[in-house]
């Protein structure tokens, strides 16, 4: 059996916009390979080249180098009329002049398909949107989670063999984006088409996708399950963007058997994987630490694990967790959640004196030190 | 404290509250009485009155006859005006919607720079522009003058004192007229509109039928309205530009007034053409469908 052709493939893909003398480099060298029916998202903050990239792929941009493919077809300089993908753009972009069925009736109207059949598959998707009843509204009389559905349902009747979408939910209220969230994964399940989902919100990210590419300044930092991405950030970057990490820099005083020995401060040592890294001794090396991962102790716990010391200098209740913000002996501030379970207690208080600890699994190096 | 306030306040701010809207429309509808409305009562009942040619003292007669002689006398001059305004807007249309495209769309930060060229030329007065027009065609001018010269055309060619000169007039006189609401309308669409279009599969002309042009709509109308009620009652270019055959009623109008003084039959003749003109707008706006109209503006 021959291995399936990725839905969509992207190779050594650059673009460069030009406005007047400047040269504004958007895309940097990217390679991608989304495979079928993958929930896929690119992450990445503002003006990192995400919407671009979704442009390249549905295009409306063409790459100034590299090659575009869709299920094993080279598609670079194919207009995207006559390719099949669907996109979700960012303003939704609905078609003010026509109402609710027309605007999704549209693609199917340029495609010629017969008139029955266009009512009944424009209405089926209507219901799985669940806007049944609203088909005669116009754009303009609808909420925007019911614009952002229409938005939807205009680019899935056409059953696409990819969806890209642009930050989707980005223009709608928490609690309507969680819901629509739940949502866009269901439907996605139900359809079982590619989805290219675009955010710069990482817990959204974290939640929905099969895989995520961090993307940053044009290029991807970090391409991996969500699970990985958050537990092993490969860069510096990745674990800033992703949750709260802290941050602890150090020298390697010593190397062995795939695990380090990094002195933090005076006289204070953590262990951490090498991650098959080349390491000699006195190199400068950064490590994170998921504040979840971090126990509380009045006393130096026993054991192997890392430790350091410090003062709580900021308590913030969250609800199910504590924040607790530590100023270690090392001079770095190290954050801490405890979750408020039945069984803990009050674990401490602005001004304690605490320990810190966490097994060396959860120490994760992300790399050398930054010069500086 | 709240309750410390003046009693006698909470009464007149609400007097203030009911008599604003009136208040801030007061200068518009004085503007209007003035200006439009008194003028129209005093025209249509100049209508109805007898004049004294000689001596220009006119007495209400209600001669209801006035409305129906004017017509069947004029009624030529009358065919040939909507006849030179509809080509002339026709003309505008089709050069200024292509323009007003360009530059919505492709302007960038020099719209404005290209909006102002678009207006240059109208910054010359209205008489003097037409009049260089009647340089410009003229039979030895410089366009005929060089294609005959260099046997291109006969010499027994001319525009000038033509239909098509006095067309041309008024296609080139009131162009910002359509231009301007058109890229209003067109610049107002979402460029973003346009992309989904092409992504759900339409042709470029498939987009424009289907997404630019129902968009433009209510600009299409509002450039139609502008050049061609006014074109309609124009006699300038007619006088400048054109012969002694194709007189626009516009030319008769101002002859009954200033020439013939016959203020009752110039002002019937107004009625008529404002009625016919008011006519032709609703059957337009029924025909393009007016609800859809509505919406946009
Ligand atoms: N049409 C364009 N012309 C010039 N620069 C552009 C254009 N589109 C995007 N850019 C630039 O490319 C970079 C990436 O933009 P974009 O892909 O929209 O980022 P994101 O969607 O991640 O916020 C930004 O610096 C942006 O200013
Ligand atoms: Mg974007």
């Amino acid at each position: 059996m021959e291995a399936a052709l990725p839905a969509i493939e992207l190779t050594g893909v650059i673009k460069e916009f030009r406005t007047g003398h400047d040269v504004v480099t958007a895309v940097r060298e990217l390679d991608l390979t989304i495979a079928e029916g993958e929930f896929f998202s690119l992450l990445g903050p503002s003006g990192c080249g995400k919407t671009t990239t979704m442009r390249i792929i549905a295009g409306f941009e063409e790459p100034t180098a590299g090659t575009v493919s869709l299920h094993g077809r080279d598609v670079t300089g194919v207009p995207p009329n006559k390719r099949d993908v669907n996109m979700v753009f960012q303003s939704y972009a609905l078609f003010p002049h026509m109402n609710v069925f027309e605007n999704v009736a549209f693609g199917l109207r340029r495609r010629n398909v017969a008139k029955d059949e266009i009512s009944r598959r424009v209405n089926e998707m209507l219901t799985i949107v669940n806007l049944d009843g609203r088909s005669h509204r116009r754009p303009r009389e609808l909420s925007g989670g019911q614009q952002q559905r229409v938005a939807l349902a205009r680019a899935l009747v056409n059953k696409p063999r990819a969806l890209l979408l642009d930050e989707p939910l980005g223009a709608l209220d928490l609690k309507l984006r969680q819901a629509m969230q739940v949502e866009l994964k269901r439907i996605q399940r139900e359809v079982g088409i590619t989805f290219v989902y675009v955010t710069h919100d990482q817990g959204e990210a974290l939640t929905m996708s099969d895989r995520i590419a961090v993307m940053n300044e044009g290029a991807i930092e970090q391409l991996a399950s969500p699970r990985e991405i958050y537990e092993h950030p490969s860069s510096r970057f990745v674990a800033g963007f992703i949750g709260t990490s802290n941050l602890l820099a150090g020298k390697a005083s010593s190397v062995s058997g795939g695990d380090a020995v990094i002195e933090v401060g005076a006289g204070e040592r953590i262990v951490v994987g090498t991650r098959d890294l080349a390491i000699a001794p006195g190199t400068e090396l950064e490590l994170t630490v998921r504040p979840e991962k971090i126990e509380l102790s009045a006393e130096r716990p026993a054991g192997p694990g890392c430790a350091l010391r410090g003062t709580v200098t900021e308590v913030v209740y969250l609800g199910t967790s504590t924040s607790f913000t530590v100023t270690t002996t090392t001079g770095a501030d190290v954050v801490v959640f405890q979750q408020n379970s039945a069984l803990a207690g009050d674990l401490a208080s602005r001004g304690d004196q605490i320990w810190l600890s966490w097994q060396p699994a959860h120490s994760y190096l992300i790399g050398q030190s930054a010069p500086g | 404290m709240p309750g410390a306030r003046p009693r006698r306040s909470v009464p007149r701010a609400r007097l203030g509250k009911v008599f604003a809207p009136y208040l801030l429309s007061l200068p518009a509808g004085l503007w209007l009485l003035i200006l439009f409305l008194i003028p129209l009562v005093v025209m249509l009942s100049l209508s109805l009155q007898s004049c004294n040619n000689a001596t220009g003292a006119c007495v209400m007669t209600w001669h209801w006859a006035e409305f129906g002689q004017q017509l069947s006398l004029y009624h030529s001059q009358l065919l040939t005006s909507f006849y030179f305004a509809g080509a002339a807007t026709v003309i505008d249309v089709v050069v200024s919607f292509p323009i007003a495209y360009w530059i919505a769309f492709y302007g960038g930060n020099k719209k404005n720079f290209f909006l102002l060229m678009l207006l240059v030329p109208f910054f010359v007065s209205f008489v003097i522009r037409t009049v260089v027009w009647s340089f410009i065609l003229s039979d030895q001018g410089v366009v005929l003058g060089t294609l005959k010269h260099a046997h291109l055309l006969p010499q027994s060619f001319h525009v000038l004192a033509t239909g098509y000169a006095v067309v041309a007039g008024l296609a080139y006189n009131y162009l910002p007229f359509t231009a301007l609401p058109l890229y209003v309308a067109i610049e107002r669409i979402d460029k973003r509109v346009l992309d989904a279009a092409y992504d759900l599969y339409a042709s470029k002309r498939q987009a424009f039928m289907n997404v630019i042009l129902p968009l433009t709509m209510p600009g299409l109308f509002a450039a139609f309205l502008l050049t061609f009620i006014p074109a309609l009652g124009d006699y300038v270019n007619q006088q400048v530009l054109g012969g002694t055959s194709d007189t626009m009623i516009g030319t008769v109008i101002q002859n009954a007034f200033l020439t013939n003084l016959d203020y009752a039959g110039g002002s019937a003749l107004s009625a008529v053409l404002m009625a016919v003109a008011l006519i032709g707008i609703f059957a337009y706006a029924r025909l393009l469908g007016s609800t859809a109209i509505e919406e946009y503006l």
